[in-house]
């Protein structure tokens, strides 16, 4: 189990949710794809979803697959609806410029040092 | 009207005798599932997780339920003309239905082949469309219904036992 706040420094995130609390949530791994139905058929609970999708669908498919928090690879933001709906949710929304490649990468390194 | 069932072995009888429970269940919950409409799809299924969660349900099965019953209200808006969700809640189980008024499936067991998929370009854009949908609601579900045809309305229906 690694630290979200910890991932987040290492690949630079920006918490698009403040009002949300990190210092919480462990990750032990994450699920990265696009595909929705892929991601509820085969994410896990406590891991983190790398994804380049930022429409409000996203959203709903992390509350009901239990995913805490979603990285939004390649500097991906999504708009204030979807931000307000992640609030609701409770589920961590953060961006970062790197890549999914590095986002993963980063995270498997962290993950296995 | 073609049916497809996916009930463990052994179990036809008992199963095939809840989906069609006469006894009134402890809450019931209906919503509408317009076409296309992908920012609204979802709310059936949300609604139906938060009942649970109060209810107490256990938190995996709680995340099959929601899982299968987005997939389901996915389906229902990027497949068909619209339609409703009928979440019937037991004190041991739920029973989900989801009516729409068609146009059909031609060929079911094509449908449940993982990876096949009818979807248009709209629904590919929003992330749907990967051929997964009923192979997760099978996956997730207890027991599974569909009961479809070309040209015909499709009722897809499941239980999700609490314990």
């Amino acid at each position: 189990m690694i630290k979200l706040t910890e991932y987040l420094l290492a690949i630079e995130g920006v918490n698009q949710t403040p009002a949300l609390d990190l210092d919480a949530i462990e990750l032990d791994g994450a699920y990265v794809c696009d595909m929705l139905s892929d991601v509820m058929g085969s994410a896990k609970p406590n891991e983190a979803w790398i994804t380049i999708m930022k429409h409000l669908n996203v959203i709903a498919v992390a509350s009901m697959t239990g995913i805490p928090v979603i990285i939004f690879a390649k500097g991906n933001t999504p708009d204030e609806a979807v931000i307000s709906k992640a609030l609701e949710e409770e589920i961590i929304l953060v961006t970062s410029y790197l890549p999914t490649y590095d986002l993963a990468g980063k995270l498997y390194q962290l993950m296995h040092s | 009207m073609a049916d497809y069932w996916n009930i463990a072995p052994g179990m036809e009888t008992v199963l095939k005798e809840l989906f069609s429970r006469d006894i009134e269940a402890e809450v019931t919950l209906e919503f509408n599932i317009p076409e296309k409409d992908f920012n609204n799809a979802g709310k059936g299924s949300s609604e139906t997780k938060n009942v649970l969660k109060r209810l107490g349900v256990d938190s995996e099965i709680l995340r099959r339920i929601a899982v299968a019953a987005y997939e389901a209200e996915i389906n229902v808006a990027a497949h068909s003309i619209g339609g409703k969700m009928t979440s019937l809640i037991y004190d041991d189980m739920i029973h989900i239905k989801f009516e729409d008024s068609g146009p059909g499936i031609a060929d079911i067991n094509q449908a449940m082949v993982p990876g096949f998929s009818t979807a248009d370009d709209l629904v590919r854009e929003f992330g749907f469309g990967a051929g997964l949908g009923l192979p997760n609601i099978q996956k997730n579900s207890d027991a599974l219904h569909i009961s479809s045809a070309k040209g015909e309305p499709t009722l897809v229906e499941f239980l999700i036992f609490f314990g």
